[in-house]
């Protein structure tokens, strides 16, 4: 059987086994002899458990003999190494759990599993989510597909990556500031940030937990509508996730804009930005009107402070949350501590990377006595002004699109020891975990050598449909045109 | 110069739900190490915590038991502090929005009543318990995670007596709202105790001493003797009190400082993302006001209006509700609350006492005491009888008259059965017929034995004496 890798969706596979085209253990093992021969270049992977991977496609296949049908039976998709998956390592690209074997499912990862869903392997990441370009990895680097001088993005990289170069048909990542978003703009693929509550966090291992939400990285939009369904709705795991009923993500999915209002706020579209980004998004949205949308002018006016009140939030919850990476129920232990402050100190200095001390300091230095109503409290006060921009925006459109990142994907060592340059690529991304609204960032069309570019599409909470509404009729326009 | 004492409390609380504070781990003592643990409580990464709202409600009880204001918007914060029996290295607590605010406990002291002010309650999380061995050291994570509701006290107390009344009180309130088992040795009430010293002549209070490790009630009550003699020689001696945390040795009889004040920990506080707002609504607050039992101190008032019981045995009787709901429920039905107080007091008592239980693992009932009682009182049996009618409830149970029945130990009332026996006590004893004639009322006693001891304890006392006097013509 050959398979073409570019072109596999979820949709497509699932409609070829239906037909008999092939099975489910056939197109495992098929991404298996594509991973082992394109991921020595790519890096998209941390570990591929074949042996688990084809006893799940097998056990889809006998159940479709048996009449089992669904979207997700016998599709394998490839999870970032931070959701807990029963039995298998999570290393969240960390020598700290190095060697760790999860106890039990996420709850997003058990109701795919329940959907017959093939756990292909573990995708690559920053350490513990800290990143935008996958190369705070302690295992390896992840290349960007489109031009591998280039970064994948971050911090799901591997997951954009591993469906960029045809590794995988779909993955799961985790968007905190833009994770998800970021590399699905670099590498050229859809990613979603679903609305905050929407998708339990429960086997998410937190980065920070007022931010944190795991959402698909697909090919198309439709895949993604597919992959939300499975995995949305409350969960008694996580009090945060919010009882909203589910609606069917896929029958939402038009052509057709008519009576759309999609808002374009200036303050996303500022000098310095990357020309060609610019010119990309100007005739995305020149398509969306095309497609009957209205575009109207609208005013995010406290966009300047979003990255510095996402710094402090995000380090503050995250100093907490990797307070557990102490050596003394899992994970590494450093040898030679002689008491157990020692233990924490040399567990720690060796088992995290310098992103990881960087942000675990800064979060402990903005939650200090003295220092937390200055740092802490304001951050959290602005970030409620951010949350109303939002909603007065939301008032006079129902979307809102931006470029995804400011620019297209940087090279591979260029910002690693500037990070404040580095953090600046969330800096149209971080809003929308900060409001808590769903975002998806859809590929647009770009000529020849040139470098991926990201249309970013936000919605007001619980908006998914509307938003995936959008970025199917935008991404079937323009597959149309090719 | 005369120094004033100033005391707090803190007083952790292990509430008695059936599953741990943000997990569904059973609650219990004495199970293998780390067999009550799951992903949760383990604080494995990715973990959530979920509410428990049983904890809530009981933190709730107990707020309302002693006059809180109930926070109908309360919240969890983190407090991070790295030690190896926390599992997340920050423990789930409440810190500005605790669930009650403010209220009172009222103890005695020498027949003084004293209000103690109560600042809040907050509901935590457990830690694990750390063991020590000769090269390393191991953790039970049981405990970790089982609810914990810290009441805070005011500093209110002046001496060692009271903070010992103070915790007294408290434990007997909590016990009777059913929160928790209360017992300090078994760990499920524990005990941090702030005290300073200052001379009578200053108004600001002295530098205090926090004192950890006071796993009795006694404990609690000693170390306060050691410490506030420590500090008021100290001062008396010209010195400065070090503000520290000093840890008690039961053995030594001595505090040790364990931290000094610049040691303290900055616990980072702030708000738990992982979990939501406590909102209360006022009816829930008020359906379970009204639900609430009587507090011990109105029930001991109560027990002496209604059932005319001296203060003593008020006293006694309300110290257990389970006691003091038996014999509310034995006294209505005997009609006669002193009998069955006399009862509860000496013979159920002891039997509780010699067997280490409590009231329910008895065969005993309030219905069985109330009739026991009613047959004393109606003479169909005396009191050697119905003690032993007492062993046969306290052991198998059953109907108190059939015991009787069976037992054949019903009062011989009839007087000419009586007055056979006394006639043949009177004539194998005539010293005694003779003593008692010159008035000794010793002789008397002897008599009526005699008699009781030939109707095989059958006859009935009083009228056995009765006869006596009678027939020698005896006033």
């Amino acid at each position: 059987m050959n398979f073409d890798f570019s072109d596999l969706t979820i949709a497509s596979a699932q409609a070829a086994m239906e037909r008999g085209d092939y099975t489910s253990e056939a197109l495992v093992s098929a991404l298996i002899a594509r991973i082992a021969e394109k991921d020595a270049e790519i890096g998209a992977y941390l570990t591929v458990d074949e042996g688990y991977a084809l006893d799940q496609a097998r056990a889809a296949d006998a159940a479709r003999a048996e009449g089992r049908q669904g979207p997700l039976l016998g599709i394998p998709i490839g999870i970032k190494d931070l959701l807990n998956v029963e039995g298998q390592p999570c290393t969240c690209a960390s020598r700290i759990l190095e060697g760790y074997a999860s106890p039990y499912d996420a709850t997003a990862v058990a109701r795919l599993r329940d959907a017959g869903v093939v756990f292909l392997g573990r995708t690559n990441m920053d350490e513990f989510a800290m990143g935008s370009s996958t190369e705070n990895s302690a295992f390896r680097v992840t290349r960007n597909p489109a031009d591998t001088e280039r970064v994948p993005g971050g911090s799901s990289g591997g997951s954009a990556a591993a469906v960029a170069a045809g590794e995988a048909m779909a993955t799961l990542g985790t968007d905190t500031g833009g994770s998800i978003r970021q590399p699905a703009a670099f590498c050229g693929c859809v990613g979603l940030k679903p609305t905050y509550g929407r998708v339990s966090r429960y086997g998410l291992t937190a980065f920070a937990s007022s931010l944190d939400q795991i959402g698909p990285m697909t090919r198309t939009v439709r895949d993604s509508a597919i992959l939300l369904g499975a995995m949305a709705g409350q969960d008694p795991m996580d009090s945060t996730s919010l009882d909203v009923p589910v609606p069917d993500y896929c029958a939402a999915l038009t052509t057709d804009l008519t009576g759309v209002r999609l808002g374009l706020p200036r303050e996303y579209f500022v000098d310095g930005m990357d020309a060609g980004v610019l010119a990309r998004i100007n005739e995305a949205v020149e398509i969306c009107r095309k497609l009957g949308a209205t575009i109207v002018d609208v005013s995010l006016p406290h966009t300047e402070y979003a990255i510095a009140v996402y710094y402090v939030v995000a380090t503050a919850e995250a100093s907490a949350n990797l307070a557990r990476f102490d050596g003394v129920r899992y994970g590494l232990r450093a040898e030679g501590a002689t008491d157990p402050i020692d233990m924490y100190g040399k567990t720690r200095a060796q088992g995290f990377g310098p992103e990881v001390k960087r942000r675990v300091i800064l979060g402990t230095y903005v939650l200090s006595g003295g220092y937390y109503d200055a740092y802490y409290l304001k951050a959290q006060k602005v970030r409620t002004l951010i949350r109303g921009d939002f909603e007065k925006a939301f008032e006079q459109c129902d979307a809102i699109l931006t470029p995804t990142t400011p620019t297209p994907a940087f090279k591979v060592g260029e910002n690693i020891n500037d990070p404040l340059k580095m953090y600046l690529n969330d800096v149209f991304t971080a809003t929308a975990n900060l409001a808590g609204i769903p975002a998806l960032s859809v590929p647009c069309p770009v000529a020849g050598s040139e470098l991926p570019v990201g249309l970013q599409i936000l919605g007001p909470a619980f908006g998914e449909e509307l938003v995936l509404r959008v970025g199917h009729a935008y991404q079937s326009k323009v597959e149309e045109g090719n | 110069m005369r120094y004033l004492t100033t005391i707090g409390l803190e007083v952790h609380v292990q509430l008695k739900t059936q599953s741990k504070m943000f997990c569904a781990c059973p609650t219990g003592h004495g199970a293998p190490p780390n067999t009550l643990v799951c992903p949760v409580c383990l604080g494995y990464p990715g973990a959530m915590p979920v509410m428990n709202e049983e904890a809530v409600h009981l933190t709730v009880v107990s707020g309302l038991m002693i006059g809180s204001h109930i926070s109908e918007f309360s919240k969890f914060d983190r407090k991070s502090y790295f030690y190896p029996d926390m599992p997340k290295n920050y423990q789930i607590s409440q810190f500005d929005k605790p669930l009650c605010e403010g209220g009172s406990v009222t103890i005695t002291l020498d027949g003084q009543d004293k209000v103690i002010g109560v600042t809040r309650i907050h509901l935590e999380e457990d830690v694990g318990k750390s063991t020590h061995y000769a090269k390393s050291s191991g953790v039970d994570f049981n405990r970790a995670g089982h609810p914990l509701m810290e009441i805070v006290s005011d500093p209110d107390m002046e001496s060692p007596e009271e903070a010992y009344a103070y915790l007294q009180a408290l434990r007997e309130i909590l016990l009777y709202a059913g929160v928790s088992d209360c017992n300090l040795e078994e760990g499920n009430m524990r005990c941090d105790v702030n005290v300073s010293v200052r001379p009578e002549n200053q108004t600001e209070l002295g530098t205090k001493a926090e004192l950890k490790n006071l796993n009795t009630q006694k404990g609690v009550l000693n170390s306060l003797y050691y410490e506030v003699s420590r500090q008021t020689a100290l001062l008396e001696r010209g010195e400065r009190v070090v503000q520290e945390t000093r840890r008690w040795d039961p053995d030594k009889g001595i505090t040790t400082s364990m931290r000094v004040k610049e040691d303290a920990h900055d616990y980072r506080y702030f708000p738990e993302p992982d979990l939501l707002p406590v909102v209360l609504p006022r009816e829930q607050v008020e359906a379970w006001r009204a639900a609430l039992p009587e507090r011990p101190r109105a029930r001991r008032t109560r027990f002496v209006s209604e059932y005319g019981l001296p203060e003593y045995d008020a006293g006694v009787l309300i110290a257990s509700r389970e006691i003091a709901d038996f014999f509310e429920t034995a006294a209505g039905l005997a009609g006669n609350a002193k009998g069955v107080s006399n009862w509860i007091m000496t013979e159920v008592m002891r039997v509780l006492g010699d067997d280490a239980c409590t009231l329910s693992a008895l065969k005993l009932t309030p219905e069985s005491l109330a009739e026991l009682v009613k047959l004393v009182d109606s003479k169909t049996i005396n009191m050697p009888g119905a003690k032993a009618v007492f062993e046969v409830l306290v052991d198998r149970g059953g109907d108190p008259r059939a015991i009787v029945e069976e037992k054949g130990l019903a009062q011989v009332s009839d007087t000419g059965s009586i007055e056979a026996f006394v006639d043949q006590a009177m004539q194998e004893n005539p010293q005694s017929v003779e003593d008692y004639r010159n008035g000794k009322k010793a002789a008397a006693q002897f008599l009526v034995g005699q008699v009781m001891r030939l109707s095989r304890g059958k006859a009935n006392p009083q009228m056995v004496g009765q006869m006596i006097a009678d027939k020698l013509g005896v006033e």
